[in-house]
């Protein structure tokens, strides 16, 4: 029960990262009154970033200093229906945020549109290979937004990160030197490509040798000095290698404070609170709106109830899904009968990579960003025949590094003792002399694959702890397999030294230990039957027609990219949608 | 110095030292003055191990980045001093970890790490159940070993070939994992004393600027490493 009860607000956000932001950045200038509730500490450049304490990889890159602590927030995790799931104890596969900015703070910058065709996959599988290649437990599904609809929204969020990159395709025309594979623009990004590293120019020249379309991955740091809708200024990005794990000292990389919250902090109408942790979300008698939320208030130990009109779940996937179940706001999802949406969809992302190491190459690694890079969409999921290959999926491809931090990043080469005087020798032989070639891959969404709460283990406020259900399957093992191939043609092609692989195989079992991607994507997802999804196109609770759920958990499977910009996209979509229609007439908006 | 107990043998760390002060002495004077002198290893006073598990870690340390060949070793660079402190705090403790029961310790390892006991704690059940090993099969405790003996005893240990309770069975992975830590990690947390291991591999440490640099493919990054706190190698 809550001890205290506050002043009403118009909107309640909850969680403070890029969703939240910009939800709460809208709706002030709409002259709402907006509070955002941040479980984590307050975060900015200065002094958190700052040079040079920040430049530190073991406080930060390795004991995960701005990441999620388990201690205050986990989940369980398990592999099948019939196991049993125990905690995600420390931080390895996958690694949340935690406090303003949340992971928009450390994540490396890759900024993406999703392919036309891969906002409607089901019926692009149906329509282009028949309904019967798609495997009898896979549960992949339309996102019910199409990409015209979400253009206009994916410019503006590249707008607002000031993206440094290349277009490939203006309004349906193909532009050199840009990805040929992706969907139309309506313009160019707002800046030039970052500057290519070595490792990215000789797998560009090495792709284009093969015939393939190298072009300049996405990226969120600026190369040059840029200012967005805002009046937030980004500096130019001067390739330290402490991006992703890190927040940018330099005012480079795109994050809800070098975007958003300077801006947002002086209206008047909004203001925010942190170590303030939402534990529900509490709706009104008849169930069909929201009254507000309660939180737990770290700074006096209370409980607190705010109420509001509106109440923006705007945390990161995997929380939103958990306050979801928590709050009763949709049905649970039953794997074995299939019903019940919340929990539904959960999916993850298929990466594997190659490793070249060439004695008489020089690659400086500890010069780099999280995400300049060469890649191409040559196999990419529009252009992947699914029934000849016997997989639905794609990947881009990638010649990149982020940084040559030698605890998390140094590698030696396959028969490299693990210690001992052969292994010091081999990573001072080494260090310099390797590039790595990337797949990224798509994930599809499983009958068994699901989140919902776990039977035994308990918060630090006595909640359950949300319960993953999650294994790599056939499917995508095969994809990442195809990958392997195309990759290693590349990697051969540029002659190197020595080459080592490591791709998932037949029988791979999710491990959690090795980090892989903080890409949790699913669990609360858009769609327009509330049968099979949680909330609808315009990411509006089909329960409760005042809760809007942002992020990632939307994605009904993943998609072959990052998943940041459709995240972006979606949420200027949705606040159009809040703006223009809802907030004149609050219904449900399908 | 005093020889530590079940020490015989300290050629190795008298080498290592020879060749860390050959280091200090072509460095930068403001190097040397920026970082206080620091007393012998072996007079190091630890925070968190006792002396008889400071000395095994000294020991296997030695092997795991050993001083011989090319390169600092795990001694030079202060490595047992990084281990006792980072036990000797919030890593140490699990502070950041949730610990709440029941454990299955027993559990697939792909699941992580299970074990009811902190890190410090499988360092302290493990090394004696390790030194008994040692006793049991080659007769000594593992300092008292010949350096091809320790690592084969150390590799036993990796292997799973040493009988550890589930709850320890991390140990070797902590253990290697710590020492490559200390060995690389920003001298503020003891360990690459003067940047050693930086200098060693070419990795210029904090300098966080590389803008003129980024497009000069296939040429030697000139400068050399700085630290966190200003140190210069």
């Amino acid at each position: 029960m809550a001890s205290r009860t506050d002043p009403k607000k118009d909107v309640v956000v909850i969680g403070l990262g890029w969703t939240g932001s910009i939800l709460a950045m809208e709706l002030a200038q709409e002259g709402l009154d907006v509070l955002a509730l941040e479980r984590g500490d307050d975060r900015d450049t200065v002094p958190d970033f700052q040079y040079p304490g920040v430049i530190d990889e073991l406080k930060y890159g390795i004991r995960f200093g701005f990441m999620q602590k388990p201690r205050k927030s986990t989940l369980s995790i398990r592999h099948g229906l019939n196991d049993t799931a125990l905690p995600y104890r420390q931080l390895g596969s996958f690694l949340p945020g935690d406090g303003v900015g949340g992971a928009g703070i450390h994540w490396n910058g890759h900024t993406w549109r999703t392919q036309e065709v891969e906002l409607r996959l089901r019926s692009y599988v149906e329509e282009s290979f028949g309904a019967d290649i798609i495997p009898e437990d896979m549960q992949i599904q339309d996102w019910g937004v199409t990409y015209d609809e979400l253009e206009p929204h994916y410019d503006r969020f590249e707008k607002l990160l000031g993206v440094s990159g290349k277009a490939g395709n203006l309004n349906g025309v193909i532009q050199e030197g840009g990805n040929p594979f992706e969907a139309p623009r309506s313009s160019e990004y707002p800046n030039p490509p970052l500057a290519n590293t070595y490792d990215a120019e000789l797998f560009g020249e090495a792709a284009r040798k093969l015939g393939l379309h190298p072009f300049p991955r996405p990226a969120g740091n600026a190369s040059r000095a840029y200012t967005n809708e805002y009046g937030m200024q980004l500096a130019a990005c001067n390739y330290c290698g402490f991006c992703e794990r890190f927040g940018c000292l330099n005012y480079s990389k795109a994050s809800p404070q070098t975007c958003v919250l300077g801006a947002l902090k002086r209206m008047p109408n909004f203001s925010y609170k942190t170590n303030s942790e939402v534990l529900k979300i509490e709706k009104a008698a008849d169930g069909k709106t929201a009254t507000g939320v309660t939180y737990f208030d770290e700074k006096t130990g209370e409980e607190v109830f705010q109420p509001a009109d509106l109440v923006l779940v705007c945390a990161y996937s995997l929380h939103n899904v958990h306050l979801l179940l928590l709050s009763e706001i949709g049905h649970p999802y039953d794997p074995v009968s299939g019903e019940g949406v919340v929990g539904r969809n959960y999916s993850y992302q298929m990466a594997g990579g190659t490793a070249l190491y060439f004695k008489d190459k020089t690659f400086n690694p500890f010069i780099g960003t999280g995400t300049q890079g060469v890649s191409i969409d040559d196999y990419s999921i529009s252009q992947i025949d699914f029934a000849k290959e016997g997989f639905i999926g794609g990947s881009y491809i990638t010649g990149s590094h982020t940084g040559g931090r030698p605890i998390q990043q140094l590698s030696t080469p396959p028969g490299t003792p693990s210690w001992g005087q052969g292994w010091k020798e081999a990573a001072s032989t080494w260090y310099g002399h390797k590039m790595g070639i990337g797949s990224h891959g798509s994930n599809m969404s499983y009958r068994d694959c699901y989140l919902d709460l776990d039977p035994t283990y308990k918060d630090q406020h006595g909640r359950p702890l949300m319960r993953m259900t999650f294994n790599w399957k056939p499917n995508d093992i095969k994809m990442t397999q195809f990958m392997k191939g195309k990759v290693e043609e590349i990697a051969q092609s540029m002659n190197p030294d020595i080459m080592a692989s490591g791709y998932k195989s037949d029988g791979a079992q999710y491990d959690t230990r090795p980090y892989q991607t903080t890409h949790n994507v699913g669990g609360a997802v858009m769609g327009t039957d509330p049968k099979t999804s949680v909330i609808n196109r315009y990411l509006q609770s089909w329960d409760c027609h005042n809760v809007f759920v942002m992020g990632a958990s939307a994605y009904p499977q993943n998609t072959q990219y990052n998943p940041t910009g459709p995240l972006g996209a979606l949420a200027y979509w949705a606040v159009d949608a809040i703006r223009n229609d809802y907030l004149k007439n609050p219904r449900p908006l399908m | 110095m005093t020889d530590l107990p079940g020490r015989p043998s300290r050629r190795g760390f008298l080498k290592g030292t020879a060749a860390g002060a050959a280091l200090a002495a072509i460095a930068a004077p403001a190097a040397t003055q920026a970082q206080p002198d620091q007393p012998p290893l072996e007079e190091y006073d630890p925070s968190y191990l006792t002396a008889v598990e400071y000395s095994f870690v000294m020991a296997a340390c030695a092997r795991l980045i050993p001083s011989e060949g090319d390169g600092p070793g795990a001694l030079e660079t202060r490595v047992p001093v990084f281990i006792d402190l980072q036990l000797a705090g919030d890593f140490g403790n699990a502070a950041d970890w949730y610990m709440e029961g029941p454990h299955d310790p027993a559990a697939n390892p792909l699941l992580g790490y299970q074990t009811p006991l902190t890190p410090a704690e499988i360092y302290r059940a493990a090394i004696p159940v390790f030194q008994d090993w040692c006793r049991k099969t080659h007769g000594m405790a593992f300092e008292e070993l010949d350096a091809p003996t320790q690592d084969a005893a150390l590799t036993a240990l990796q292997k799973g070939e040493v009988a550890l309770p589930a709850e320890q069975r991390d140990f070797f992975a902590l253990l290697l994992q710590n020492t490559k830590e200390g060995y690389f990690a920003d001298p503020i947390y003891g360990g690459n004393h003067g940047m050693q291991a930086w200098t060693y591999i070419g990795f210029p440490g904090a300098r966080g600027a590389y803008t003129e640099w980024v497009s000069r493919f296939d040429q030697t990054y000139p400068l050399s490493a700085v630290s966190i706190s200003g140190e210069r190698a």
